[in-house]
């Protein structure tokens, strides 16, 4: 039984907006069902007395001090931008609505 | 034939659900330590971690988590032990980082509720609001379409982003399923508005300006057959910005939807932008596909785990709720309902209320600011508080009790404090706007009026009390008004035999 499915990965494909070709999905819903299988048996080892972890280090309740700290000048900002104009930055017509 | 409001509230039961969006006022933004301060230059409050780019690291505002608990207890929220941010993933220019950063299955308040009241025909109605959750997240940059005849994005060649507002801290607040409102759906959902912002203004943890988006609302609306008891179809109408418009949105997608079902139409789950010039509402994106925002723990910050202790001592902190401070003013103050409502509607309650705390007459204290002031304020097309402060209302309503100032001398230092001419005392002094109470000065005047005018005169020697109305008009005529007709008064009758 395989752990991803071809369709999941056109799905997944879509959501990342990465247009890729049927032998490109053959191949990768192989490749990513290897991975998946691995990862699948590291969760083997974990008890019902593990909790599920998003974070490596036991911590809790970081916060920094509302203070501001100076920011970058529009030009640094812009500076690695493909595109810019009106010190904002320019990108290329969006399709549909914002989010 | 297209069915009005009434018909379609006769023919259908709303069902409401409300989101609203706010931005904190705190100093930095969520997550760095960028400004957060409104309108300044494209740009200029950005930084690698709010602009995404590679290698930089969050850092949670500690004031952020502190606000939204606040919040959370204000509305009657349980405070989640333990809460984490998730990252919600999108191709969307407003956030460089491809994701927002917000809370997912793990919002850090839940299961609220907040009251709300409306005045209605029937007397005055009582809403509990359930909230469902408040949680935690950033708000995005701000996009300019460029090309194409209307600014939006359909039509546009290219988009500018300015990245200012990225990364904000905002707080989302959504209710349960709002049932059972009726005809009331609109009054209720700008009401359920209007009581939040109020709450939000007293924790002082935002600015609350629907105007400039530091608040802003997501309206759903579904309709049921009436009396089915059925769950409809719902539309989302987003970023609606002001009170009035939450209204207008609800009950203008009350009367779309209803249309569109009586048609023999379906209605399509969608984002619907509202029209402030029309009040109607135009279609965005259809929701009919599920969304897939991949939410995953975000890796770079740690849980949020808010002790018992630290809720309890933000607990204790709470204000006063703004509907009892409301009611407590009114029986404090004596105001009628109505009067205490325009007082609401114009904001105006806190500055009425420092300046009766600077010893004025609650009565008096009202019919300036909302009078005189207000009008002004209009006329300049800005806020009363920003013409005058409390003191000096308070100064000048003390000159009108101690007789110094007449109701008319009053309005004319008012009108000198808001032309800039100084405090109330320099405007007196630079325009010599005091009353005359030197009683000689007033006799000389009041034998003029009586040398002016004998007959009247003797008719008040006669005992014609009322006939002195002439006499006491002349002589705030030739006193330039500054004279304190009471005064007059008692002594011109006194002077013909009468006091
Ligand atoms: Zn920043």
């Amino acid at each position: 039984m395989s752990a991803i499915s071809r369709d999941e990965v056109a799905h997944l494909s879509r959501l990342a907006r990465i247009e890729m070709t049927d032998s490109e999905l053959d191949h990768l819903a192989s490749e990513l069902d290897l991975i998946l299988g691995a990862v699948a048996r590291v969760q083997e080892v974990a008890g019902a007395d593990v909790p599920p972890t998003s974070h490596p280090l036991p911590l809790q309740n970081v916060f920094r001090p509302d203070v501001v700290t100076p920011s970058l000048t529009a030009a640094e900002s812009l500076s690695g931008a493909p595109a810019s104009a009106e010190q904002r930055f320019k990108v290329p017509q969006i399709l549909g609505d914002a989010e | 034939m297209a069915l009005n409001y009434d018909q379609a509230i006769a023919a259908y039961d709303p069902t409401l659900g409300l989101e609203v969006h706010v931005e904190l006022n705190t100093n930095s933004k969520m997550f760095c330590g960028c400004a957060t301060e409104f309108g300044a230059e494209p740009n200029t409050q950005t930084c690698p971690v709010c602009l995404g780019l590679p290698g930089s690291l969050p850092a949670v505002n500690g004031k952020a988590i502190e606000s939204s608990i606040l919040i959370g207890l204000a509305l009657n929220c349980s405070i989640a032990p333990f809460s984490r941010f998730a990252r919600k993933n999108y191709f969307y220019p407003d956030m460089p980082k491809n994701f927002q950063t917000s809370q997912f299955d793990e919002p850090i308040c839940v299961n609220g509720y907040l009251d709300v009241e409306i005045e209605t025909d029937e007397g005055t109605k009582v809403f509990r609001i359930d909230i469902e959750r408040v949680h935690m997240e950033e708000d995005t940059g701000k996009s300019l379409h460029v090309g194409g005849s209307t600014g939006r994005i359909h039509g546009a060649e290219y988009s500018l982003l300015d990245y200012n507002r990225a990364g904000i801290p905002l707080v989302e607040i959504v209710t349960k399923i709002i049932p059972n409102t009726g005809k009331y759906a609109p009054l209720v959902a700008r009401a359920y508005v209007t009581e939040l912002r109020d709450i939000l203004r007293s924790l002082g943890v935002s600015d609350v300006k629907m105007e400039q988006g530091s608040l802003r609302c997501d309206a759903n609306v579904s309709l049921a057959p009436a009396g089915s008891g059925q769950l409809g179809t719902r539309s989302e109408t987003k970023n609606v910005n002001s009170l009035r418009s939450v209204e207008r949105a609800v009950s203008g997608e009350i009367e779309r939807q209803a249309n569109r079902l009586q048609n023999g139409e379906r209605i399509v789950q969608e984002t619907r932008h509202f029209l402030e010039e029309s009040g109607q509402t135009r279609p965005g994106r259809s929701k009919e596909q599920a969304e897939d925002y991949r939410y995953f723990p975000e890796p770079d910050l740690v849980p949020v785990a808010p002790d018992a202790a630290w809720i309890e001592e933000l607990r204790a902190t709470l204000p006063e709720k703004p509907s009892i401070r409301r009611k407590r003013l009114k029986i404090e103050w004596a105001v009628p309902d109505k009067e205490m409502a325009s007082m609401v509607n114009a904001e105006l309650l806190d500055t009425v209320e420092e300046t009766v705390l600077l010893g004025s007459d609650p009565t008096k204290a009202r019919s300036w600011w909302l009078g005189e002031i207000s009008r002004l304020a209009n006329e300049k097309e800005v806020a009363p508080t920003s013409l005058i402060t409390p003191i000096q209302v308070a100064e000048v309503i003390a000159l009108i009790a101690s007789g110094e100032l007449t109701d008319k001398l009053a309005r004319q230092v008012v009108e000198g404090v808001i032309n800039g001419e100084g405090t109330p005392q320099q405007v007196i002094d630079a325009r010599g706007l005091k009353v005359v109470s030197d009683d000689s000065a007033l006799m000389v005047a009041i034998e003029a009026a009586i040398a002016s005018q004998p007959e009247t005169a003797e008719r008040i020697r006669g005992g014609n009390i009322p006939a002195a109305g002439a006499l006491i008009g002349a002589v705030m005529k030739a006193t330039g008004g500054q004279a304190d007709a009471a005064k007059v008064r008692e002594l011109l009758l006194k002077h013909l035999g009468q006091g």
